[in-house]
C-alpha cells in the first residue's frame, strides 16, 4: 500500500504550517504518518534534528500511548505533550493516519499554540482528503 | 504504507525485520549500519531493555539511490522477538511495506520459528494484509553455529517449515559474521520497490 501527495498539496501543507505555526516562533514542525514517514519538515533554520529518527520514534510513541488508551477503555488520547527544561514537544493526531509534531521553547505559550494547531489541522484535513478522494 | 513525495521526488519505504527472539534481527541491522555508517547522516536508534534485548524497535534509515528520478529512503526496523512483546511488535508493523523474516537455524529453535511466523501472519491480518501478498524475504540465520558444533536445521527442513506457503526468496546467513546480510536486505528492498515502482510516473 502506498499513497501520493502532489506538489500542490505539499505546497499547501507547507504554507499552512508556516503561516499558522512557524510564525509563532516555534523551533520546528514535522508532519508525519503513523508508519513514521516524514511528509513535511519545517524548522527555524537554527536546529538540525535527525528528523527521520524523530518521526519513527514519534509514531511508535504515539502508537504505544494509543494502545494504552485502549487498555484502559479510552478510544484514544488524541493529544500528547512532553515538557523539557527548555524545549517541549506536542503531538496531535490528524485523521486516522497522520501526526503533527511541534517542537517549541518556553517562550511560546502552549495554550496559544494548541489553538493555532486546531486551526491548521482543519486546513491539513482538507488538503489530505483531496488525495484520498482523488 | 510507502509515502511518495512528488515535490521533493522522494519515496519512503518501511521494511521490518521480524522473527523469533534472539534470532539475530538486531545483529542484521547492526551489521548493515557498520557498513553504511560512513555515508548516512544519522545513527541507528535502539530502544532496548537493560538486558540489551530489543524492547520496542531498532531503526536505521538510509538512502538507496534513485528509481525513475525518485530518491528512495529506506527505513529499516526490527521488532522485539520475545512472545510477551506482541503489542509493540504489532505497532511497529503498522504501515509496513516489506518484511525480512529472520529464522534461527539452531535445531532447538525450530518451534520458535514456526510460532513466530504464525504470529506474524496474525499481526498482518490485524492490518488486513495477507502474508502471501506481502513483499517478504526469509533469512536462515546462524549458519556459522555448525562450525562450533551446534546442531543446525538443514535448509530443506526450514523451507518446508516456513516457506511452503509463502514461497519467498530465502538466504542462508550469518548476521554475526555478515554473511549474506547485505544480499538479504538488497533483495528485500528490490522486492518491496517492485510494487511501488508502477506508481512512480
Amino acid at each position: 500500500m502506498s499513497y501520493i501527495l502532489d506538489q500542490e498539496q505539499l505546497d499547501g501543507l507547507e504554507e499552512a504550517l508556516t503561516t499558522d505555526l512557524m510564525t509563532l516562533g516555534i523551533q520546528s514542525v514535522i508532519l508525519i504518518d503513523m508508519a513514521g514517514n516524514v511528509i513535511v519538515n519545517l524548522d527555524d533554520g537554527k536546529v538540525r534534528h535527525d528528523v527521520y529518527s524523530l518521526a519513527a520514534l514519534a509514531a511508535g510513541n504515539f502508537g504505544a500511548v494509543s494502545a494504552m488508551a485502549s487498555i484502559i477503555g479510552e478510544e484514544e488520547f488524541s493529544l500528547l505533550f512532553h515538557k523539557g527544561k527548555s524545549e517541549n514537544i506536542n503531538f496531535t493526531k490528524i485523521l486516522d493516519d497522520f501526526l503533527l509534531v511541534s517542537i517549541f521553547g518556553n517562550d511560546v505559550s502552549l495554550g496559544y499554540l494548541r489553538l493555532k494547531i486546531d486551526e491548521v489541522i482543519k486546513k491539513i484535513k482538507v488538503l489530505i482528503d483531496q488525495s484520498r478522494s482523488s | 504504507m510507502a509515502f511518495i513525495n512528488t515535490k521533493t521526488k522522494e519515496v519512503q519505504v518501511k521494511i521490518v525485520y521480524v522473527g523469533p527472539g534472539r534470532g539475530g534481527k538486531t545483529t542484521n541491522l547492526e551489521y548493515i549500519f557498520s557498513r553504511i555508517r560512513h555515508r548516512i547522516g544519522s545513527d541507528m536508534v535502539s530502544i532496548k531493555t537493560q538486558g540489551d534485548r530489543t524492547l520496542f524497535f531498532d531503526f536505521l534509515p538510509f538512502e538507496l539511490g534513485s528509481i525513475k528520478g525518485y530518491n528512495v529512503k529506506t527505513q529499516l526496523y526490527t521488532v522485539p522477538g520475545q512472545v510477551k512483546y506482541n503489542a509493540t511488535r504489532k505497532l511497529v508493523l503498522k504501515g509496513v511495506d516489506g518484511i525480512v523474516f529472520v529464522a534461527d537455524s539452531i535445531v532447538d529453535r525450530r518451534e520458535n520459528n514456526i510460532k513466530s511466523l504464525e504470529n506474524l501472519k496474525e499481526n498482518l491480518q490485524f492490518y488486513d494484509i495477507d502474508i502471501t501478498k506481502m513483499p517478504i524475504v526469509l533469512q536462515y540465520n546462524k549458519r556459522d553455529m555448525e562450525s562450533q558444533g551446534v546442531a543446525i536445521l538443514d535448509v530443506e527442513t526450514m523451507e518446508k517449515d516456513l516457506n511452503a506457503e509463502i514461497k519467498a526468496p530465502s538466504f542462508t546467513a550469518s548476521a554475526l559474521k555478515g554473511d549474506n546480510v547485505i544480499p538479504t536486505v538488497k533483495k528485500a528492498i528490490s522486492t518491496t520497490i517492485v510494487g511501488i515502482r508502477e506508481k512512480l510516473l
